[in-house]
């Protein structure tokens, strides 16, 4: 290969999400001074030249970078090796910490999670934070959303198919009107929406998706203004395109750290789950197959891993 | 300790088949009945449920039903239930008088370990093909509903660790909240539906050593609505449950008539847990044993088989 052509290769191999390991040790580890020297002078968005002392220094910023791309394969194979329920706990702990641009995590796993999926996750919590998660939710959020949050956290819903149709349709209509009234009475301090949200069981709430679609003729999620009762009404019912829009945020070129965070969490907590329909959603979405976007987008051993797990049961 | 008194061994054929012939063709044997039933452990009545149902072909209870009438019916039925059952089944009835029976579900949310009202909530799942959560949410408003629900949907860790310095600043909490009514409920609400038991025992505790009386006694005079009333229902339940099943035993005993749910509810659901500590409490309190107290009050088999549960031989 020419050098130009493992330039590129390099610049390659340090992009998108996870390093192109076999790139790095077959190529860059065989440069000599000369030839590495060149490449510090020729990346500069990685390397600052110091004119004054003549020498050429690692922009401390993108060794922080590349720390959490290399890092990328050990997260997600620590992740996939966990219980699913300390699984559950840990990403709801880290999602607090972070605070509010990750409580859309709460909700994911609050309401995209089976009843007992979610009860092994309160379990696991007080396992390894000697609190409940709904105690460190109530007291770690003081904004408006914390009645919601609380609440699908707390939920343990009946699991059965049975679904009284007439309850159904009423609550698609008090849905209705509270969105209708959202200016007089703002939808996140609505107690009834809170209530249908967190304690009506997922079938239930499908049928409420439903009515309410004849009536207004819009989806729900599409008339909350609110973004964590959008998230909501999305996870509990149509997960897969939560999901797949998930997905396809994280794949994106530059994206934010937390966001680049999410392509391993969905891909590692739904392999066992859904991920064939999540497949099938987001190619229906996007007009492209996952596995091909990870593989243009993703590299190495992260890429090689996480193609494998999403290609479990076919 | 528990005042009921049963075998270590005992034959389920053998009792099936006394039941059996005490309900079997025109009239009851209710005595035989009280004999038997009165003195089997939840195990044990479990294992004649299913062998009368193996040998005779109908459910015990379905029989029981319809021999019995009155409040011994309901006791007897109630008794035989497992206890999760038996809570969800009373939970059930309470939620159809919610406006005035909102209290058994406080206590029921409130005295029962967090691992307990999960089974109690799994129960109801199967019986009612709903969430206990979904339906008292559906029959209450306001700060009621929010406390209740929150009080159900809990699954409190159930560690011995205390923080006291959280214990003093929640301490205050409910005292501004307590003594100007309007402020702050929300607080009272998240301090009361998710922290451990051992982290709110030392609250109140802390309550009582910096203000000098005790939050419950301070709620006995000053709670002038239901939301207030049940906050009172809720501490006396997580502080000192025996004292709190005593002074619920001497309501219904005292006074004109007897509030016979309530009596059947106490003496079913703990004399196989610690009846007989409450039973020590309340001669304590009344100087009259509480079998006496009892027996003055109600009559018939209803009588003979609660005494039998009091532990009373005759």
């Amino acid at each position: 290969m020419a050098f130009n052509q493992e330039l590129e290769a390099i610049t390659q191999a340090f992009s998108g999400h996870g390093v192109d390991e076999k790139s790095l040790t077959t190529i860059l580890g065989k440069w000599d001074p000369l030839e590495r020297e060149s490449y510090r002078k020729q990346t500069s968005n990685f390397f600052i030249e110091d004119h004054e002392r003549q020498f050429q220094r690692w922009n401390d910023h993108c060794v922080r970078l590349l720390k959490h791309e290399f890092v990328r394969f050990k997260n997600a194979v620590v992740l996939w090796s966990m219980h699913p329920w300390e699984r559950d706990a840990r990403l709801a702990k880290e999602a607090l910490k972070k605070g509010p641009s990750s409580y859309g995590v709460l909700i994911e796993i609050a309401c995209t999670r089976s009843s007992e999926e979610l009860l092994g996750a309160r379990k696991a919590y007080h396992s390894l934070f000697d609190h409940s998660i709904e105690e460190d939710v109530a007291s770690h959020i003081h904004s408006i959303d914390r009645k919601l949050l609380v609440a699908l956290v707390s939920a343990y819903r009946y699991e059965g198919s049975k679904v009284k149709d007439d309850t159904a349709k009423s609550e698609a209509k008090t849905l209705s009107n509270a969105i209708k009234n959202d200016e007089k009475k703002p939808i996140i301090e609505n107690d009834e929406v809170i209530r249908i949200l967190a304690t009506r069981s997922k079938p239930h709430l499908q049928a409420v998706y439903k009515h309410y679609k004849e009536l207004s003729g819009k989806n729900l999620e599409e008339d909350l203004n609110d973004l964590r009762f959008k998230e909501t009404v999305q996870c509990l019912c149509t997960p897969q395109v939560y999901f797949s829009k998930v997905l396809d945020e994280a794949l994106r070129i530059d994206v934010d750290k937390n966001i680049k965070k999410s392509l391993t969490r969905v891909i590692v907590t739904r392999a066992d789950i859904d991920m064939k329909e999540i497949k099938a959603e987001y190619n229906d979405l996007y007009g492209v197959s996952l596995p091909q976007k990870i593989e243009e987008t993703a590299k190495g051993n992260y890429k090689d891993f996480l193609l494998t797990l999403i290609a479990r049961g076919g | 300790m528990a005042t009921l008194v049963a075998p270590s061994n005992h034959s389920p054929k053998e009792d099936a088949d006394v039941l059996w012939k005490a309900v079997k063709g025109w009239g009851t044997d209710e005595s035989a009945i009280i004999a038997i039933m009165g003195h089997r452990n939840a195990a044990q009545r479990q294992q004649i449920r299913q062998a009368y149902h193996d040998i005779y072909q109908e459910d015990l209870i379905k029989r029981i039903e319809s021999e019995l009438s009155g409040n011994f019916e309901k006791a007897m039925y109630r008794w035989i239930l497992e206890p999760a059952d038996r809570y969800a089944v009373l939970a059930n009835v309470a939620i159809k008088n919610l406006n005035s029976d909102y209290h058994v579900i406080v206590e029921i949310a409130c005295v029962l370990k967090p691992e307990e009202l999960l089974v109690v909530r799994r129960a109801y799942h199967n019986r009612y093909k709903h969430s206990l959560e979904e339906h008292v949410a559906a029959h209450t408003s306001g700060y009621l509903r929010q406390l209740v629900v929150g009080l159900l949907s809990s699954f409190r860790y159930d560690g011995g660790e205390i923080n006291p310095i959280l214990a003093k600043i929640e301490a205050d909490i409910l005292h501004e909240a307590i003594k100007n009514k309007k402020g702050k409920l929300d607080e009272v609400i998240r301090i009361l539906t998710t922290r451990s038991k051992t982290q709110l025992k030392a609250t109140f505790n802390r309550y009582r050593d910096d203000y000098g009386y005790s939050l419950s006694k301070k709620l006995l005079n000053d709670a002038s609505d239901d939301f207030l009333k049940a906050v009172h229902v809720a501490i006396r339940c997580i502080d000192d449950h025996h004292k709190y099943y005593e002074k619920v035993l001497r309501n219904v005993l005292k006074g004109v008539g007897t509030d016979e749910d309530g009596l059947t509810r106490v003496v079913v659901t703990r004399a196989e847990k610690d009846l007989k500590d409450i039973k020590e409490l309340y001669y304590k309190r009344n100087s009259i044993h509480l079998e006496d107290a009892v027996a003055k009050e109600i009559s018939g088999d209803y009588k003979k088989f609660l005494l039998t549960l009091l532990g009373k031989e005759h």
